[in-house]
């Protein structure tokens, strides 16, 4: 078997990997290799054409690709390596080891003095989601619609459908219009927004693109490509509103219905994942329950900007190159973030109480929209830290700085009053 | 005009195992499907189960195919190299009521000869299978019910005829068939005319359509619908066995088991429905799923749902499996009231098919080199390192893995296109290894499966298509 050594491996090329790659080169890594299965780095931003990437970060907005190509670039100043067209099919979590294959190396074992984690996430389906009807061609997830029209120059279809407010979905309804495709709805099971406010306006109401909250698809038609579906409203219960239930003709739906984090390689390693986020449980060095095992991105948690994945993951490679080096801090004890008011995951899930106190960005996202309100942190009836929100929304992820040296231990809550 | 000896209809699981059985002799053996792959409707979307018979009405034809067929699955599986697996099944009485019809089933699968069925205790039943409903009260085991892949069990049969001289005309249906004098002459097809002395119906849903070009219809075939949920592999609330319910007098009810791929699968119902074509889900069937499977399997967790399907099979009414040859038309071979146990019984029925022409004088000569084995595509992820290793060296696309969830890599998608009878649409590619069968369904694969099949088959990829023609997966290229 083909052997390769390094200071810090990372699992995936996408903008999470490749900000902690840099990230644990700048801290001290002497040799860090990013193992990806596609030909090129970038992830999935390769096919995220369309501007909106980098305005936190950067202040400007940049495109896909001219976002991940200031990391790459950076990447390159600073002798990351790449092991392209390569699929991770093991991590040993313990022995810091990594087996993957590649075409031209045949299986490959990567040992390493720390693992990062960036696998990102896929997209929910229609399968998942149990949409009844038939099963014929013309349904896409948003991505995959993204891919053959951004990277494959293929159009999928001519009147659209889409199920779901998501980012993605948005975003290819613009797309698929400017591609001259007409985009009938889109429809939303919620009564609110599932992704950016910014986007309703720019991909949809820009365009003239209906909007149809509280309603879902019921059935899907067309034996051989699809013809049509039947859109209806929900009740309360989010049950469909049969008698209201319209048809409407279409060649093609697309899925923008969530996306779930892909953690099987770290469920393998037997690594503790949070049933909530749907990715491993972390602390702010974006530590696993494995020591030598880092994750970033949306393999932790689903996030609605880049800037913070990027932010994110910087900490995952800095402290991973830490850990190699045997530099790591020292620590004496942990508390447990939990879900406090109105919201309904907390990430990281633990802070590390060490030698070294620091100022920890607690991520989190609320259950419900709400107005008006109070972002507050506390440690028993301190309150470590708190902010006012004029509005909250599911689709829009919040987040708040504490510093671990006013933490004891114990629970730390977050919750939104 | 093309001419052959015996024209199979339908390249199901019957007619390709007649099909094969037949190519152990010296005669043209050419098999004519609708589908553009090998396959079948009903063969391709069933429970999947290899059974033994123990629940068979006795006596009847059906009882004796199934009950024969279970034990010669061992060594077709390895000659075929087909997934196969004796894992088993248990009948878990829950009430009182279904309690007390356990002597009568084991009584009835006596009369089967299955003998190996036993009785169980609710104790030994749990701890066989721990997510049981834990109110079980006993229930029987039955040792030899067994599951396989029911795509690749069709494909070996289609390919080994393939290898030992059958030839196949897929996307072609029969229009009509000409007799004279009381004899078969020739089949129509969308495809051109051929001569032939002898036709056998194995078209299933549609056996009565074929019937009737020769005015033998004497049944109508009415499609059953059967809905399934299939769990993702990781799904929370496992079995190992096939976990069926006690059948009442009206439906022989819902089953969880494992499929050969390691999902959990549930299902099915069972409704009868005008349409031969209509294989669309709803949502009260599958809302009954969940409610009927709930009672054997309390914690079952159908959110965790990677697909639902449905499946036509073909409900004969009247009810039963026929053979039939006629004495006023020489050459014509019709099979009816092929049901649920079809995939069970196709290779018995290949034999059983074959043995009865040969008593009505058919002069089909042995051949002394038939092809008995079969070589399917190596399967990338169920190989060791050191073999993965290996594969790789001998050809680098077994390094490019294509479908992430179910670790299917470009060499075994080429090769499922390739080889004779080879795949030719991104579903056919799906059946053949894998890709696209898992968790995000083809969301990351199914581009890249596309691209494969536009460039190996040398079209562009608009004509791609999901399955039949007219499923066209793109519309075209973007704006230019």
């Amino acid at each position: 078997m083909y052997t390769v050594k390094c200071d810090v491996a990372v699992v995936g090329a996408g903008p999470a990997g490749l900000a902690a790659a840099v990230a644990a080169r700048e801290n001290g890594a002497a040799s860090v290799l990013v193992i990806e299965r596609d030909s090129a780095p970038g992830g999935i931003l390769q096919q995220c054409i369309h501007p909106g990437f980098g305005l936190t970060r950067y202040g400007e907005e940049l495109t896909g690709p001219e976002y991940y190509s200031r990391f790459t670039e950076k990447a390159a100043a600073l002798g990351v390596e790449y092991l392209l067209d390569s699929m991770v099919l093991d991590v040993d979590a313990d022995g810091g080891k990594v087996v993957c294959v590649n075409g031209k190396y045949g299986v490959t074992c990567v040992e390493a003095g720390s693992v990062v984690l960036a696998m990102g996430c896929r997209e929910r389906t229609r399968e998942n989601i149990v949409i009844p009807g038939t099963r014929p061609a013309g349904l896409y997830t948003a991505g995959s619609a993204q891919r053959l029209i951004n990277r494959q120059n293929i159009m999928v279809g001519k009147k659209v459908v889409i199920l779901g407010s998501g980012d993605i979905g948005m975003i290819m309804a613009r797309r698929m219009t400017l591609e001259g495709a007409e985009v009938v709805m889109v429809v939303e099971l919620m009564d609110y927004l599932a992704g950016l406010t910014r986007n309703r306006v720019q991909c949809l109401d820009d365009f003239g693109i209906p909007l149809r909250l509280g309603h879902t698809i019921t059935r899907i038609e067309g034996d051989k490509r699809v013809t049509g579906v039947y859109v209806a409203p929900v009740d309360e219960n989010k049950k469909p509103i049969l008698e209201k239930e319209e048809y409407v003709p279409c060649d093609t739906v697309l899925f923008s219905v969530g996306l779930i984090p892909e953690n099987e390689l770290t469920r393998k390693a037997s690594i503790a994942v949070d049933g909530r986020t749907n990715g491993p449980t972390v602390n702010q060095y974006m530590q696993t329950t494995k020591p030598a095992v880092f994750a970033c991105g949306n393999v932790v948690h689903v996030n609605d900007l880049v800037d913070n994945v990027s932010a994110e993951s910087e900490q995952a490679g800095k402290y991973a190159a830490r850990y190699a080096a045997g530099k790591f801090p020292s620590v004496q004890g942990e508390a447990v973030c939990t879900a406090g008011a109105n919201v309904r995951y907390v990430c990281p899930q633990k802070v590390a109480l060490s030698d070294e106190a620091d100022n920890v960005t607690l991520y989190f996202r609320v259950l419900a929209p709400q107005r008006d309100v109070t972002l507050r942190v506390r440690c028993g009836d301190t309150v470590l830290a708190q902010k006012k929100e004029f509005r909250v929304n599911p689709g829009e992820m919040n987040s708040i700085a504490v510093n671990t040296a006013d933490v004891a231990g114990g629970e730390i809550v977050v919750e939104v009053v | 005009m093309r001419k052959t000896d015996v024209v199979v209809i339908g390249a199901g699981a019957v007619g390709c195992a007649v099909a094969r059985e037949l190519t152990k002799y010296k005669v043209n053996v050419l098999v004519i499907d609708k589908n553009e792959d090998v396959g079948g409707d009903a063969s391709k979307s069933n429970s999947a189960i290899i059974h033994t018979g123990y629940d068979a009405a006795p006596e009847t034809l059906e009882s004796q195919l199934v009950v024969a067929a279970n034990p010669m699955y061992d060594a077709l599986t390895r000659d075929l190299d087909v997934p196969f697996k004796r894992i088993g099944a248990i009948l878990p009485a829950i009430t009182d009521e279904q309690f007390a019809q356990l002597p009568a089933i084991k009584e009835k699968a006596f009369r089967n000869r299955v003998y190996d069925v036993e009785y169980l205790s609710g104790a030994q039943l749990l701890e066989m299978e721990p997510n049981l409903n834990p109110a079980v009260k006993g229930g029987l085991y039955i040792p030899r019910e067994s599951i396989i892949d029911p795509f690749i069990y069709v494909q070996a049969l289609a390919e080994n005829a393939y290898d030992n001289g059958a030839e196949f005309m897929l996307g072609t249906k029969v229009v009509g068939i000409t007799t004279e004098n009381g004899k078969v002459r020739s089949v129509q097809t969308t495809d051109g005319d051929v001569e032939t002395k002898y036709v056998i119906n194995c078209a299933g849903l549609y056996c009565d359509d074929i019937a009737a070009m020769v005015g033998k219809a004497e049944y109508e075939v009415v499609a059953r619908k059967g809905q399934f949920y299939i769990l993702d592999k990781n799904t929370s609330c496992q079995v190992r066995h096939i976990v069926l319910p006690i059948p009442t007098k009206i439906t022989k009810g819902k089953l969880m088991c494992p499929t050969i791929h390691g999902n959990m699968l549930v299902g099915p119902t069972a409704e009868d429905q005008p349409s031969k074509t209509d294989k669309s889900t709803n949502a009260e069937g599958l809302e009954s799923i969940a409610r009927d499977v709930r009672n054997l399997v309390p914690n079952v967790n159908l959110r965790e749902t990677i697909t639902q399907y449905s499946g036509l099979r073909p409900n004969r009414k009247p009810e039963g499996l026929h053979f039939d040859m006629y004495d006023d038309l020489e050459g014509y071979v019709n099979l009816s009231g092929v049901r649920s146990t079809g995939l069970t019984l196709s290779v018995s029925m290949g034999k059983y098919v074959v043995q009865q022409m040969l008593y009505r004088g058919a002069d089909f000569e042995l051949k002394q080199d038939f092809i008995r084995k079969r070589k399917g595509i190596v399967k990338f992820c169920e190989q060791t390192p050191e073999k993965q290793d290996e594969l790789i060296r001998e050809d680098p696309r077994y390094g490019n893995i294509v479908c992430r969830c179910e670790t299917v890599t470009e060499a075994e998608i080429v090769q499922a296109i390739r080889r004779p009878l080879g795949a030719r649409s991104v579903d056919a590619v799906k059946r053949r290894v894998g890709a696209g069968m898992g968790r995000c369904h083809g969301g990351f694969c199914g581009p890249k499966v596309i691209e494969i099949l536009s460039r190996e088959l040398g079209v562009a990829s608009e004509a791609i298509c999901k399955n039949d023609p007219g499923s066209n997966m793109v519309t075209g290229k973007n704006r230019s």
